[in-house]
């Protein structure tokens, strides 16, 4: 009888892999606009659905966006959340929110951060405007919008959220 | 009890196989191929055919759920039925194939890609080996084909020049590929003046990494006929794996590769093309013994995998391959072959003939 060995319960191997990620031809445009402070999404030629940050594709139709549409800075709430747990590395304390929002002339929402306001007012259909960086700071991200704040307009209804033109909510007449 | 339902290739395109696919993105890769293959039918998008099936690699992306992403180029809205595996795309066509003769759809369209140069694609390779007693020692793709064509020299069954012979023969080819990224008249005394890079092989007897994707639509012969598209039939597929470990098989042969043929009943009739998914040269000198090739079958007219290797497509593309000289009448019959995991583990095999 050979002895006993002690069995093998666990083995380490980790993975490192290294990539060079690419954004996309699309959304390369889009960056590099941000980068000089201006939002641009892209146009469907299909259904006419605007997309920012624009992947190069209407997921709905199937088909390639090339129309660029240069959008306003305001948008409408979507919908929220309030973050109460600390998330490791992040630089922002909890309670903080965190919303879906449509930009006006847009039809699909980004998350974004929001600030100079009581959490507990956030509500869907709140209109809100982007508070940006200085310009020397401006990079290749939508960090270059530091959070959005809410503005003094009338709530938008929801079935009007991710509908509305460029010219924005009051433009509704 | 009612027939199977015969299945029809349709329809196929391929995109350059680009060494950097520049800022493109994976949706901007699978997005000209869909065009084509719905323009080539005459259909407006995913919501025309019944099921989708795609083939890509999350490694090779490095990016959880990264295939979702590929759904953006689809026109998924209303839902469409889709799936997705986790290997080359020629396994989506089999899923695909499997979906119709269950009834469950008359038309599929599929698809493949990758852009293989984000990452370092041998290391990147090897992680799809056991996770316990390979994967942790990072034997990369090359170094296992090495070794692999090391065996298959020391048996006798091939040389450093019947491979460069591969080579050269496969970069013929593609001079009529326009989608090749490696294609010329070269002399077999060439490609051996260089050195190797892991012995026995030289860098000429590796496929070189590749960027891009193909598609591919399927229906019902029915279908085919009331598209009132040209089509070739797909008589038979099959496809079977070998163990996970390495010291278990001869990698001298293939006899997953064979038994698949048999299955797919190669043996049934002449076999004019054979296009082979064979990444390094040695591999297709297995294959085609393996297989049994007679001399008078042309191997990989298209430059197969030497000419161009799209990770997650080049499998379905040899399909493709031998689909398009079926419709162009340059051929009645063929065979497509597709290969998966480390040294020819897993292998599929297509049997296509004129409609």
């Amino acid at each position: 009888m050979s002895e006993e060995k002690e069995a093998v319960t666990g083995m380490e191997a980790p993975i490192y892999l290294q990539y060079n990620f690419t954004a996309g031809s699309a959304p390369a445009r889009f960056l590099k606009r941000i980068r000089e402070g201006v939002l641009t999404g892209q146009r469907c030629p299909r259904c006419a659905n605007v997309y920012i940050p624009p992947r190069g594709s209407c997921p709905a139709c199937g088909v390639a966006t090339e129309e660029e549409v240069e959008l306003p800075d305001k948008a409408t709430v979507q919908s929220f959340t309030v973050v109460a747990i600390p998330i490791p590395n992040n630089p922002i304390k909890p309670p903080f929110v965190i919303a879906n929002l449509v930009l006006d002339g847009a039809n699909i929402s980004f998350i974004h951060l929001m600030s100079e306001c009581e959490n507990a007012d956030v509500h869907i259909g709140q209109r809100v405007q982007a508070v940006w960086k200085p310009e020397s700071e401006w990079t290749y991200a939508m960090d270059n919008i530091r959070y959005f704040r809410p503005i003094a307009e009338p709530d938008v209804p929801v079935d009007m959220i991710g509908k509305l033109p460029i010219t924005g909510w009051e433009g509704q007449g | 009890m009612t027939a199977m339902k015969e299945i029809a290739v349709v329809a196929f395109s391929q995109s350059d196989c680009l060494p950097k696919a520049g800022a493109a993105n994976e949706v901007e890769l699978i997005m000209p191929q869909l065009r084509s293959v719905f323009e080539q039918v005459g259909l407006n998008n995913a919501q025309d055919v019944d099921f989708v099936c795609s083939g890509s690699c999350d490694y090779l992306q490095g990016a959880a759920f990264a295939f979702v992403a590929g759904v953006d180029a689809l026109g998924a809205v209303p839902p469409i039925k889709e799936s997705h595996v986790e290997m080359d795309a020629a396994w989506a066509l089999y899923e695909s194939i499997l979906k119709i003769r269950m009834g469950q759809a008359d038309s599929a369209l599929i698809y493949g890609f990758a852009k293989a140069s984000s990452g370092e694609l041998p290391i990147v390779l090897s992680q799809q080996l056991d996770p316990y007693y390979l994967a942790p020692l990072w034997v990369d793709s090359v170094s296992l084909a090495a070794m692999q064509a090391r065996l298959l020299i020391e048996k006798g069954l091939a040389s450093e020049r019947s491979m460069a012979e591969v080579v050269a023969r496969a970069r013929k080819h593609a001079l009529d590929n326009a989608h090749a990224q490696a294609r010329g008249e070269v002399s077999v005394e060439s490609l051996l003046a260089a050195e190797t890079v892991v012995s026995p092989l030289r860098e000429s007897d590796c496929a070189p990494v590749a960027d891009g994707a193909s598609a591919m639509i399927i229906c019902t012969v029915e279908k085919a006929r009331e598209w009132g598209v040209p089509y070739a039939r797909i008589s038979g597929i099959d496809h079977r794996i070998e163990t996970h470990n390495l010291g278990m098989r001869d990698l001298t042969d293939s006899p997953s590769t064979r038994l698949a043929a048999e299955g797919a009943g190669m043996q049934h009739g002449p076999v004019e093309v054979a296009e082979l998914y064979a990444p390094f040269s040695h591999q297709e000198i297995i294959l085609s013994r393996a297989l049994g090739l007679e001399p008078d079958t042309v191997i990989s007219p298209s430059g197969g995998a030497m000419a161009g290797n799209l990770m997650m497509a080049s499998g379905l593309s040899r399909v493709g391959e031998v689909f398009r000289r079926i419709i162009s009448a340059d051929i009645t019959r063929g065979i497509a072959h597709a290969t998966s995991g480390p040294c020819l583990q897993h292998n599929l095999v297509a049997v296509l003939e004129k409609g």
